[in-house]
């Protein structure tokens, strides 16, 4: 894995501290996440101490310390999506995958996770499925989504394993 | 006057460009009619992540595939949002000598349509036909500018999306692209803030502080080393304003910014643009390498002696960024937290030195006033706010969208005007402007116009250009909450007000809607939340208790009824409310019985059931289930409290 990270540092950066964020986007952008091993290789290749690289990636949102999903599915919590019954289609999810928010299944197959807002508020409320925006969800949409109840991505799902 | 300001130098000299910028529109001017009078058919299909959800790539894709079966010479180009979010998937059509079609809500199937009747066949199908795009009209249909959603807007800054390839640079330039950039180019710094002094331009992303005055104290700022940063990091839930510009014309920004770039003296600048936004990214790349390559970027631009480069940088999805300081740690690489000023970004910014921070939507109302002139922008807006403003039109409204008004238009003409009205036909509520730092503008004041001061005088703001609107479904003390998690969530820890009165907020906000709300607790919100505003470091908690604030001005008989009644009128906050399955219409077909996840619900096969209260977990789940023939299964405010056996 260390041999993985450091061509990933050494073919994209420079080694400077302001590259910082930019490394653990790519770190996990490649990797999936930020594994511990690899916090003190960055520190070391930004040339800052282990406790910033940790300052910084524990600051933000998009960073996550522990193995993702093979499917990620983001349920956009927005204004829009909020007024128009996110909370409901968050519920269902929860239901679906058995799972509750910031969690991935056991088996790997999926991360449910929540995100401020997609942008497309126009077509509330929504959710990110890998790159993929579903609209005008309703929770018996996500249902079908998961190809019937407790059928989690199985036959007729609209998910992809 | 600072020596970078470059040749174009001192005392409003004009100088002449080496580069001939002539040549590049005329050749981009070809392109452009190529297209526009060409022989044959040309399909636009709005690809920007909007159309994406709603199914526009299978929409494409069955376009092309039915253009091949029919053996068709025909141009498809992607386009990005003419901002009809509620009619996508949209595609326009042009045949020969024919007005622009515009279609909406086109599925794979209704694609096959159009192939077979309009472009095989020569009828324009007005059943699925939204208006025509520009002068005339065929068949009937309507000129979209004539149309109920069109006919208050004015498309100034969004004209071009939806109707260029946004990856197509000519299609910019013989839109008058890069034509303000040139004119730029020949100015000097004070004539350059001189004109957007003119133009009344206040910056987009919200406060609306005067551009010209920003820019000024920048420009007279010591120093050789200047930078200027867009903030693409919209933040706001609710807002999607600067999304579907970057998607569907990235080059205004990218125009804008070295204008602004020139005005200032500074050779370089950064868009911290949020990772959310993939789509964006990728055509502000594609943008910044195309004028790289035409000479409108890097070194002596257009041999003007004016350099200046751009760098995207990817925002870490951290609210607090949207705050200049904060968002200039970030760029530094570091934690995302704000700073107290004095010195102000535009004296000590980025790396210690002189920076300006302004909004996308900012920077492009500068490329067109350059485009254009300072008059021409201040045709439109009141009198103390120019110009027109986009906003992302949300919520309970039928027609939703990305709309582009006059400021000092009412809301009244915007929410049944241009949103066609309220979803369903139920009763408006209140509409929420300016996201977690606005505040909720109720039904009374619909007559309010949108400009910065009559929406400061009504206890809002303008903000970015979200403008959620609500009806009588949505509880707002729900939607306090519901900001104020979000401030909480997002609030970066570093002053105290921020990080504890937001929590504190929240806690009796969660008392209020879950049923444990104390008659006091409103006049301790009120506290609190002027506490916070008066005591925060940064805009993110001076606004963080606007929601709430505003919603206990407007809506104080929501909070008593919850807390003192125990009830959620609008059947929204779980613990307040109640189902029960009406005897009489009962049918006992046990859909809801096997429904509920706590077996609450008793009764025998064939005979009326019933609620067990103290089972029931107000999911709603039998209310879902019950059959609409039935409609038995009811919700109403407030609990019906019985004892356990």
């Amino acid at each position: 894995m260390i041999v993985r990270l450091n061509t990933i540092l050494q073919s994209n950066f420079k080694g400077s501290k302001e590259e910082l964020i930019p490394i653990l986007q790519k770190v996990q952008e490649e990797m999936g996440f930020l594994p511990k091993e690899a916090m003190y290789n960055i520190a070391k290749f930004a040339g800052v101490p282990e406790s910033k690289v940790y300052a910084v990636a524990t600051f933000y949102a998009q960073f996550r310390f522990t193995p993702i999903g093979r499917n990620k599915i983001m349920v956009c919590r927005g204004t829009a999506c909020h007024v128009r019954g996110a909370p409901r289609i968050l519920d269902e999810m929860e239901t679906q995958l058995k799972i509750k928010e910031g969690e991935t299944t056991a088996d790997m197959e999926y991360t449910l996770e929540t995100v401020a807002c997609i942008g497309a508020c126009g077509l509330a409320p929504c959710v990110m499925v890998n790159k993929k925006v579903e609209a005008k969800l309703t929770p018996k949409k996500v249902v079908e989504l998961f190809g019937g109840k407790g059928g989690k991505g199985g036959k007729g799902g609209k998910i992809e394993n | 006057m600072n020596s970078s300001a470059g040749k174009a130098g001192k005392g409003g000299k004009v100088v002449k460009l080496k580069i001939n910028f002539d040549e590049i529109t005329i050749k981009a001017n070809q392109d452009w009619k190529e297209l526009q009078s060409a022989k044959k058919p040309v399909i636009l299909v709005g690809t920007a992540t909007c159309g994406r959800s709603a199914g526009s790539l299978e929409t494409l894709e069955a376009l092309r595939h039915e253009i091949k079966l029919a053996g068709i010479d025909c141009e498809v180009i992607e386009v990005g949002c003419i901002g009809l979010c509620y009619a996508e998937p949209i595609v326009c059509i042009t045949k020969p000598s024919q007005p622009v079609v515009c279609y909406g809500d086109i599925n794979p199937a209704k694609a096959k349509d159009l192939v077979d009747n309009y472009i095989i066949g020569d009828d324009p199908v007005a059943a699925y036909a939204l208006g025509t795009l520009g002068d005339g009209s065929i068949n009937g249909i309507p000129r979209l500018v004539d149309t109920d959603v069109f006919k208050p807007q004015v498309r100034r800054v969004l004209k071009r999306c939806g109707s260029i390839d946004p990856t197509n640079l000519n299609h910019y330039i013989a839109t008058d692209g890069y034509k303000g950039m040139n004119k730029a180019l020949g100015m000097d710094s004070k004539g350059m803030i001189e004109e957007i002094k003119k133009s009344g331009l206040r910056g987009r992303g919200g406060a609306g502080f005067p551009t010209w005055k920003k820019w000024q104290f920048c420009n007279d700022a010591p120093g050789e080393q200047k930078y200027l940063i867009c903030n693409a990091d919209e933040g706001d839930p609710g807002a999607f304003m600067n999304r579907s510009l970057l998607e569907g014309d990235p080059h205004a920004l990218v125009e804008g910014m070295i204008i602004a770039g020139k005005a200032i003296g500074a050779t370089k600048g950064y868009i911290y643009c949020r990772a959310e936004y993939p789509l964006a990214l990728e055509r502000l790349d594609m943008a910044i390498e195309q004028a790289h390559s035409h000479g409108f970027m890097g070194k002596d631009i257009m041999g003007s002696g004016f350099s200046f480069d751009l760098k995207i940088k990817e925002g870490a999805g951290a609210f607090v960024c949207g705050e200049e300081t904060a968002l200039i740690a970030s760029i530094e690489g570091e934690r995302g937290m704000p700073r107290p000023r004095p010195p102000f970004p535009a004296i000590s910014g980025l790396w210690g030195k002189p920076t300006i921070i302004n909004n996308v939507d900012t920077l492009a109302s500068v490329s067109l006033i350059f485009q254009n002139s300072a008059e021409w922008f201040a045709e439109y807006g009141s009198k103390d706010s120019k110009g027109t403003k986009n906003f992302a039109l949300v919520g309970k409204v039928k027609r939703t969208g990305l709309v582009e008004v006059p400021l000092g238009i009412t809301i009244r003409e915007m929410i049944y005007g241009i949103g066609g009205g309220i979803l369903n036909d139920k009763e408006f509520k209140a509409v929420q402007t300016g996201g977690p730092s606005g505040g909720c503008i109720p039904a009374s004041l619909i007559d309010t116009p949108v400009d910065y001061d009559s929406l400061a005088q009504v206890g809002s703001i303008m903000g970015s250009g979200g403008m959620v609107v609500m009806d009588e479904d949505n509880c707002m003390v729900d939607v306090a909450r519901y900001f104020l998690d979000f401030t909480q969530k997002e609030s970066c820890g570093k002053c105290v007000p921020c990080r504890l009165g937001t929590k504190q907020m929240l806690d009796i906000l969660d008392d209020i809607t879950q049923g444990r709300g104390k008659p006091e607790d409103i006049d301790l919100l009120e506290e609190i939340g002027f506490s916070v505003k008066r005591g925060s470091l940064c805009g993110l908690g001076q606004t963080a208790p606007n929601p709430v604030l505003s919603t206990i001005r407007y809506f104080r008989n929501e909070y008593e009824s919850h807390i003192v009644h125990k009830k959620c009128e609008s059947k929204v906050c779980r613990d307040l409310i109640s189902y029960s399955i009406d005897q009489e219409k009962c049918t006992g077909c046990r859909l809801c019985y096997s429904a509920c996840p706590t077996n609450a619900i008793t009764g025998d096969k064939k005979k009326p059931h019933s609620i067990i209260q103290y089972e029931c977990i107000r999911c709603g789940m039998c209310l879902e289930k019950c059959p609409p023939k039935f409609n038995a299964v009811q919700c109403i405010p407030g609990q019906i409290i019985t004892e356990r056996s």
